[in-house]
């Protein structure tokens, strides 16, 4: 439904950060009634640039117009006037209110001037739905959605302001493939109603299938603006990259060897005493990789903290390497060599104040050569830190800058030093690639086949299917803290592994 | 607030009034009793209950106010002063001089307020320091001026404390109060009626209007408010220092409603149990108040034994040692502090400041 009119129109935008150029004249456009990608590694600036736009942080220099008029754009609520709405990554939803709340907020029907007048926020809820086809009901509580009908709600909520013009800022990131297929439909719907949309990501199959033009962004410049029918995959990665990438995994097939972890029974129960992990049972073999899919909050996050000594069990029993090490603490089971790829590098795998060479012996630090007689060994300290850091390509100024202060691919690599460079039996890789640019991500895919060609098992959970399916040997679905099915890795289709983590049971 | 909570809050009141009514039977009808051990019970709550409306105020906005105490102390020592000006050096009439009190007092719980509120969400300091720094403040400020102006020959007053205005005169609600024998609970002080009436205003603009929405959203989610327009900090700053007129009117209490003078530290811990009784409620005023009510009935307790201190049998001779009664509210505190009694979910922004 694209049209050559203008609605939106960015130029010459630049943002300075401190140390970072995150937005360096940067133009883009859209027309009326169009998907335009913007495409971009983390940290190529996209989202500096919808935040612009969206009125959270003010350009250095540049000029927006809207609709052919000038616009000044200095906090969301004059975006919001101008007919901006935004799906934020991370909703901005409100768990404890109901729908109907979170719709209205900031932009009230109130009777009598004070009173709010649920019912008519109500109404204009469902006509909005009915609408567009996007079904919510406004009086459930929003903590009672699953995420998809949270993100329709997100939606409804520009619409609710008069939204024509719709950023999406990474979607698909919280979705299975069926719910993200949808958003796709809702998406066509919406353009075609008038709606103009800007959907940015990092995947490019998506891209590929539902802009109507792509720009890309790497280092907060454009570098180009492409139809999908012109360009494919790999050309539009190495635009993201700067350089050529090898998307696909080269990997022989597995030679697994004896049983290193076998769990029996597993419960855990999260936080609120849920029992988030009910009755798992699975092995991994010396040299293979078994994949965990599922879409996020699904039981996997407390599993790796149950294996990894992190959280204790409930029920059921596990043995790691011939030893039952069931509801033992981390430090015996990283002994008994346990490598583990947190999910959260930032809270869970670093500790972002200390230097990078301490972090690089945070699991060994008491043991010689780095700790003698319960003294720090700074020699030895040095020396490891400098050789992981070579080993690993580790792009840091120096070992001893805080680690919170590299990107985030660097600091994943810190980790993956650290954890590998210990006697290892078993990986545990949670979500190792999650937010990082591609170039990481094909860095950290040879490490893990590396490991498991050298021995290794590996668990690696991930809720990116593609990462799943192109490393994996063995893949087990997650879904409501059971695995649902476990099946070879090469006789299964990504379909039929999305249907399983939305919940359909595999035919006996 | 779930009905469990509220049955848990029914049986400890019954049973603190049944206590009363078995001791005092041979002397007093039980119906005599009850309501004279309600009327007390209402009374007594009224600071707890202020307190509490405070902390909601500021908790479901996100800021952690354990500095109520300190607000009621200030708002008490200054609330008396301006009364005792008023009757003393301007010669006003006794119930100017009070009503100027209170809204002086009002004042001051703002005034500790905009404090709290400059230190936690502009400069972003710890809120429990923030609030802890009020109530050292309160302590000290007090204590001192009490010094200066009332005790010494060298004080203002010159060592004689002088001639106070009383406190203010209790309501006679027209139909209610002359129900026969039941009407006595609804005799009350307006400081105590304006309470009652709070709680139910506050339902009201918390669960009901745009304020009140908009304020549980910068309490819940600030960056998702932020995003649809509100002004967090604005939202904050506001309910911070509404907390503080609200404390400020539980302070007035102390020295214009329940007695005519002022004792250093007479706040004595109503602050805290205030914070309790708005954990206990879940951050509801309805439930706050029926968990203030609790502790009022406590204190009722302590009072009522006092009056049939004789008819205690011997077998239950700890409850004629007035402290041991009097410890009640502060076992009860806490008990619910340390969770015995059910979780309870704060809000869950609470305690964080927001950045951008």
């Amino acid at each position: 439904m694209a049209t050559n009119d203008i609605v939106l129109e960015a130029k010459g935008i630049t943002k300075h950060f401190p140390g970072v150029l995150a937005n360096d004249h940067v133009d883009f456009d859209l027309h009326k009634g169009e998907i335009h990608a913007l495409l971009g590694e983390n940290g190529a600036g996209k989202t500096t640039l919808m935040n612009i736009l969206y009125g959270l942080y003010l350009p250095d220099s540049g000029e927006i117009q809207v609709d052919g008029k000038p616009a000044v754009i200095h906090t969301p609520k004059d975006s919001i006037t101008l007919g901006i709405g935004m799906v934020h990554q991370h909703f901005m939803l409100i768990p404890v209110f109901t729908v109907a709340e979170n719709i209205m907020l900031g932009d009230e029907i109130v009777r009598n001037k004070i009173v709010l007048d649920q019912k008519a926020v109500a109404k204009r809820v469902r006509d909005l739905s009915h609408q567009y086809g996007l079904e919510i009901n406004p009086e459930t509580l929003v903590s009672q959605l699953p995420v998809g009908v949270q993100q329709r709600v997100e939606i409804v909520k520009a619409l609710y302001r008069n939204a024509h013009i719709l950023i999406l800022d990474e979607p698909t990131a919280v979705l299975t493939p069926q719910e993200a297929d949808e958003l796709f439909v809702i998406m066509h719907e919406l353009t075609k109603r008038g709606v103009s949309i800007i959907f940015i990501t990092h995947k490019l199959k998506e891209v590929l299938a539902v802009a109507d033009r792509i720009t890309v962004m790497r280092d907060g410049k454009v570098v180009g603006t492409a139809k999908p029918k012109e360009t494919d995959e790999a050309k539009l990665a190495s635009m993201m990259v700067g350089r050529e990438v090898i998307l696909k995994v080269d990997k022989d097939p597995a030679k697994p060897g004896n049983e290193i972890l076998k769990v029996d029974g597993l419960k855990v129960h999260d936080i609120r005493g849920l029992e988030v992990v009910r009755d798992v049972s699975f092995h991994v073999l010396a040299g293979e990789v078994l994949g965990i899919a599922g879409v996020q909050g699904n039981g996997q996050t407390e599993l790796v903290e149950a294996l990894t000594g992190l959280r204790s069990m409930a029920g059921g029993k596990m043995w790691f390497s011939g030893k039952d090490m069931t509801g033992k603490p981390p430090r015996p089971i990283t002994e008994t060599g346990m490598a583990h790829i947190p999910e959260d590098r930032q809270r869970h795998g670093l500790v972002l104040g200390y230097t990078v060479a301490d972090n690089m012996v945070l699991n060994t630090y008491y043991l010689p050569p780095f700790g003698v007689h319960n003294m720090l060994q700074p020699a030895a300290i040095d020396s490891n830190a400098r050789k992981l850091i070579e080993d690993y390509d580790v792009r840091t100024p120096s070992p001893y800058v805080p680690v919170g202060k590299l990107s985030g691919g660097n600091q994943q690599k810190v980790i993956v030093a650290r954890e590998l460079s210990h006697p290892v039996k078993l990986l545990v890789a949670n979500q190792p690639t999650r937010g990082l640019d591609v170039g990481s991500i094909e860095y950290i895919h040879k490490e893990i086949i590396v490991m498991r060609d050298r021995g290794v098992a590996v668990l690696l959970v991930s809720a990116e299917l593609d990462e799943i399916m192109a490393l994996s040997d063995r893949i087990a679905v997650m879904y409501r803290g059971q695995i649902v099915a476990t099946v070879d890795a090469a006789k299964v289709t990504r379909e039929q592994l999305g249907l399983w983590m939305a919940g359909a049971h595999p035919e006996e | 607030m779930d009905w469990r909570r509220f049955a848990i809050i029914a049986l400890v009141i019954v049973i603190m009034f049944g206590t009363v009514v078995v001791v005092g039977i041979s002397q007093n009808s039980p119906l005599v009793i009850i309501t004279s051990m309600l009327a007390t019970t209402i009374a007594v709550a009224t600071p707890l209950t202020l307190g509490a409306l405070s902390g909601i105020y500021c908790e479901r906005s996100g800021v952690v106010n354990i500095g109520i105490e300190g607000m009621m102390l200030g708002a008490a020592f200054f609330g008396w002063l301006a009364s005792i000006y008023m009757n003393t050096v301007f010669h006003q009439v006794p119930m100017l001089s009070l009503l100027t009190g209170v809204f002086v007092a009002v004042l001051t719980g703002g005034l500790f307020a905009l404090l709290h509120a400059v230190l936690s969400i502009t400069f972003k300091v710890d809120q429990i320091i923030g609030g802890t720094v009020i109530n050292i403040l309160a302590t000290g400020i007090t204590g001192f001026l009490n010094r200066q102006m009332f005790f010494g020959s060298g004080s203002v007053f010159g060592g004689t404390v002088p001639h106070s205005p009383g406190v203010l005169p209790s309501i006679h609600i027209p139909l209610l109060a002359d129900i026969p024998v039941f009407g006595r609970i609804f005799q009350q002080q307006p400081i105590t009626l304006s309470a009652l009436a709070l709680v139910v205003i506050t339902h009201f603009v918390l669960f009901h209007t745009r304020w009140g929405l908009r304020t549980r959203a910068v309490g819940e989610h600030p960056r998702a408010a932020d995003t649809v327009g509100i002004n967090v900090i604005r939202m904050r700053y506001l309910n911070v220092i509404i907390g503080g007129f609200m404390a400020g009117l539980g302070g007035a209490y102390f020295t214009l409603e329940s007695i005519s003078s002022f004792e250093p530290m007479m706040t004595n811990g109503r602050g805290f149990i205030a914070l309790a009784a708005m954990i206990f409620g879940n951050w509801t005023p309805f439930g706050a108040w029926a968990a203030a009510l609790v502790f009022g009935a406590a204190q009722a307790l302590q009072i009522n034994l006092q009056f049939f201190r004789e008819l205690i049998p011997p077998s239950l001779a700890i409850l004629q040692n007035s402290y041991v009664v009097g410890l009640a509210p502060y076992i009860l505190t806490m008990l619910i502090l340390t969770g015995l009694i059910g979780k309870t979910i704060a809000p869950a922004a609470d305690g964080k400041p927001y950045e951008k």
